[in-house]
């Protein structure tokens, strides 16, 4: 954990001092790429208006996750019980990942308007998919030697899927929830980009509209920063809601 | 265990995919024994437990199962398998009550802690499978077993993966834990045959045969001159060749 921090720490710097050397050594004007220095003095001089914009941001991307995590989970749940289910809704849900997220988040925006609920609603869409999909694959991989065991037991179903099935199917619930941390920011970008009047998306866009490179450079820093740590932080809740799964523990920070 | 332990009868035949795996079979177990079904790797030993069990067998059968006093068996059966099938997540004790936790009914606390000390396990009874050895996970699979308080067991090469020291400490511990009841252990084991049944039957693609050589009680010593003896014997029997 440590030394993956460390790693991060040192290939971030790399990636700086690359972006500096490309900067010195092309000499291109900073209203085209500036400098990580500009970006820094840009991130500082306009915090105020970043921190604000952020705010909206991250509410989205977290109501976004937490409602995402539970529709999705509740619909790999219905999958798993419901054959009907699994008829009417998996053909659709593999159509649905058929259409563009940017084709939809116009027609969320008009029905939803420019508020937050449209980039929530972008948000849940984008994470809804994987989410179900690990859940509803781990749900259908129990040992079946313990679900032989459990109808032995004289199992009712439901306890079978709450008490086997569902625990056995947390550390995919895991996984899911990782790649949800990473697509929800995307989410509430893409929406905040179709229309809004606050976001990182829509300083972003704000920005270089003015060619104020250094400060887009800086949103998209703090966008990128907040995604790891929403990231890193999924990531432990994951590990810890399924400690006993040795899978988790290797594929960490997969 | 509250009711006496039922003698049980498997006749009929079994297909897989239209290819029949056994024709006209006809096993009797006896009541309250040990009846070991020894034979080749696939020719059906697993199948004929699932059947009594109630379990999916992914084939056709056509004929029946019943129980001599001619009431129901899937709900009177325990079952266990040569993985120990514990659940990752929980600890000893709560494998142990999964039974009643699957059924939603409240556990019986005592029981399972005088089941978890039978077995051996009370220190480790707050660990988990993976920092269990091999030889505690099937014990505590042996205590879940003993919890559910069945009369029928039917054991899956359930000490197959174990060494050759706690696979002889399991017999001893199932064949005393299981006494009076009706057992059906499938093995590929001569020498555990041997050491634990009342009762021999082999299984070969030809159909089943009762081995006759069977002398004394179970538990035998597995050292013993007698019980060596049956063990090549049976084992001569089992690769066809003349006694
Ligand atoms: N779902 C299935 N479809 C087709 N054939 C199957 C299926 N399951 C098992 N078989 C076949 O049925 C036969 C009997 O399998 P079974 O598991 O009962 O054998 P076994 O005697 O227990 O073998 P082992 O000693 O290796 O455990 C095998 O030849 C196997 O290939
Ligand atoms: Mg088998």
């Amino acid at each position: 954990m440590k030394g993956r921090f460390i790693d991060g720490l040192l290939s971030a710097c790399a990636a700086l001092a690359l972006w500096q050397a490309v900067v010195w050594l092309t000499g291109v004007p900073s209203f085209i790429l500036p400098g990580p220095a500009d970006v820094l003095t840009a991130l500082i001089n306009n915090r105020a208006l970043i921190a604000e914009n952020a705010g909206t941001t991250i509410i989205e991307v977290l109501i976004g996750l937490v409602l995402g995590a539970a529709i999705g989970g509740a619909t790999a749940l219905h999958l798993m019980i419901s054959p009907m289910a699994r008829r009417l809704l998996l053909p659709l849900m593999v159509f649905s990942q058929a259409i563009p997220i940017f084709a939809l988040a116009p027609i969320l925006t008009l029905w939803l308007g420019y508020g937050i609920a449209s980039k929530i609603a972008v948000t849940v869409l984008m994470i809804f998919f994987p989410v179900v999909s690990t859940f509803y694959d781990g749900l259908r991989r129990t040992d079946p030697g313990l679900l032989d065991l459990a109808r032995t037991m004289g199992a009712t179903p439901t306890s079978t899927l709450l008490r086997l099935r569902l625990p056995a199917a947390l550390p995919a619930f895991g996984s899911g929830l990782r790649l949800a941390a990473v697509y929800a920011p995307i989410g509430a970008v893409v929406g905040e980009w179709v229309g809004a009047s606050k976001g990182l998306g829509y300083l972003m866009l704000l920005a270089n509209g003015r060619a104020k490179v250094d400060l887009m450079f800086a949103a998209l820093f703090v966008l990128a920063a907040f995604t790891v740590l929403l990231h890193a932080v999924t990531s432990v809740a994951a590990r810890r809601m399924a400690s006993w799964s040795k899978e988790t523990d290797e594929s960490g920070s997969a | 265990m509250h009711e006496a332990p039922p003698g049980l009868l498997l006749q009929g035949d079994f297909h897989h995919a239209g290819q029949p795996l056994f024709r006209d079979i006809h096993l009797g177990i006896e009541a309250g024994r040990w009846t070991c079904l020894v034979g080749p790797s696939g020719v059906g030993k697993s199948t004929l437990l699932r059947l009594i069990a109630g379990l999916d067998t992914g084939g056709e059968f056509s004929g029946s199962v019943a129980a001599g006093d001619e009431k129901p068996i899937a709900a009177r059966v325990a079952y266990m398998a040569q993985t120990d099938l514990l659940a990752p997540w929980l600890d000893v004790y709560e494998n142990v009550v999964l039974g009643a936790r699957l059924r939603g009914e409240t556990p019986d606390r005592a029981r399972a802690e005088r089941l978890i000390a039978r077995v051996g396990l009370v220190p480790h009874r707050h660990k988990r499978p993976a920092s269990l050895s091999g030889g505690m996970r099937q014990r505590a699979a042996l205590a879940r077993m003993l919890m559910e308080d069945r009369p029928i067991a039917l054991l899956d090469e359930p000490f197959a993966a174990l060494d050759a020291r706690t696979r002889s400490e399991m017999q001893e511990l199932a064949h005393e834990t299981l006494e009076g009841r009706t057992v059906v252990l499938v093995t590929h084991d001569p020498a555990e045959a041997v050491r634990l049944a009342d009762r021999i039957i082999i299984v070969s693609a030809a159909g089943l045969s009762h081995y006759d050589g069977l002398e004394g009680h179970p538990l035998r010593a597995a050292d013993a001159p007698e019980t060596l003896a049956m063990q090549s014997d049976l084992l001569r029997r089992l690769r066809g060749l003349p006694q």
